[in-house]
């Protein structure tokens, strides 16, 4: 079972193997990055994050309590790191605001012409940037609710612990933010 | 049933999945009866699925590696670090140990000029520490870097580090006469020394 040589390879770095934290690294690598892009809407910046949360935890790792959720320890630094990113960058959106022109749209934006891609994967990509261009408008509370719930599933529960906020709250801003999301989203 | 705001609420609580099994048939009637609340449904569930779905994007190839390159070193020190922390009895046994011989041996570097006790009516000629004639001393005489000849009495040990003891016709010492010329032989001396003062302390 690939859970339970993620918890041996934990107990070997906790002994001081720094090899045993690359199988960590390869496990999470996705879904952190993931849920950090969500955040700030940008991949490369994204990437930057996801990074310094790996080395944070590597370095923090004695703190880690193994009767809990690797996942979770592991996505509260991230999002830390990310809620720090954004509040840095620029002040919250709010609801009811307009949307922004050109958010979230670097990582396709980026992508050089010569990269020459079928239709549907075009058009796939073009609604991937608009998904994202949406998820950037919404407010960064709403943002990093979004990102633990639909990328890991994480169940309300784990987004409250992850995050320290109420379960009630994380209910809703889960339930503001998809009724946000409809209303972009519903002509896709 | 109010469609605004009382539906809407279970259909999320729905897709969050607590939404109890009575709840759940009162939802499911009144989206059998009400064209909005079903099209207000749909689009949720909609949303939802674009935002799990789309998650194809990964981290560039070298990910892995950057973090791994980017970890603090392995070095002696986290090594040490880690032994400390599971043996801290020995660890604090060497520490003391250390602190105890590096300041004896600061003491035993800091003077090569010869030190005896003051006030005692002693007499220095040269490199030497003469108790003389019908003086009396009541404790240890402790002569460092020097010579030692007793004309008089010494009631307690003499302890001469890096010098000798002439042998003196009338002198008397009633205890050891302790001669320590190496810095081993000497930090050994001031050890049992100290260890008797403790002795002491507990045969008080």
């Amino acid at each position: 079972m690939i859970e339970e040589k993620i918890v041996k390879s934990i107990k070997l770095v906790k002994k001081g193997d720094q090899s045993a934290f690359e199988e960590i690294v390869e496990h999470f690598q996705g879904k952190v990055f993931a849920i950090c892009f969500r955040m700030v809407g940008n991949k490369h910046e994204a990437e930057d994050i996801a990074q310094e949360a790996f080395i944070r935890a590597y370095i923090n790792i004695q703190s880690y309590d193994e009767n809990r959720k690797f996942a979770t320890w592991l996505y509260r630094i991230a999002t830390n790191l990310a809620i720090d990113r954004m509040r840095k960058k620029k002040p919250d959106y709010y609801l009811d605001a307009e949307i922004q022109g050109g958010e979230g749209l670097t990582l396709y934006s980026q992508i050089p012409d010569d990269n020459r891609l079928p239709e549907d994967e075009v058009e796939s990509l073009e609604t991937q940037s608009y998904i994202q261009k949406e998820i950037m408008a919404l407010p960064a509370k709403y943002r990093s609710i979004i990102a633990l719930r639909f990328i890991d599933e994480l169940s309300l529960k784990e987004i409250s612990e992850i995050l320290e906020i109420p379960v009630g709250t994380v209910k809703t801003r889960i339930h503001r933010g998809r009724e946000a999301l409809r209303k972009k989203l519903r002509n896709v | 049933m109010n469609c605004n705001e009382e539906v809407v609420e279970l259909m999320h609580q729905y897709l969050d999945g607590d939404l109890a099994s009575n709840d759940e048939e009162k939802l499911r009637s009144h989206l059998n009866s009400c064209e909005d609340c079903q099209q207000h449904f749909r689009e949720l569930k909609q949303t939802v699925a674009l935002v799990t779905a789309n998650i194809d994007l990964q981290p560039s190839q070298d990910f892995t590696m950057k973090v791994m390159n980017g970890l603090p070193k392995e070095t002696k020190r986290t090594t040490v670090k880690r032994w400390v922390r599971v043996h801290p009895l020995l660890t604090a046994a060497a520490i003391f140990f250390i602190f105890m011989s590096s300041s004896l041996l600061t003491t035993w570097n800091q003077d090569h000029a010869l030190t005896y006790p003051k006030g005692m009516n002693l007499v220095v000629e040269n490199d030497t520490v003469i108790v003389p004639e019908g003086i009396i001393i009541h404790e240890d005489l402790e002569v460092k870097n020097g010579n030692v000849r007793v004309d008089g009495a010494v009631e307690g040990d003499v302890i001469i580090i890096n010098g000798e003891h002439l042998t003196a016709s009338a002198g008397s010492v009633t205890g050891e006469i302790k001669q320590v010329d190496e810095v081993f032989s000497w930090l050994w001396y001031k050890i049992k020394e100290m260890t008797a003062e403790v002795f002491d302390v507990f045969d008080e």
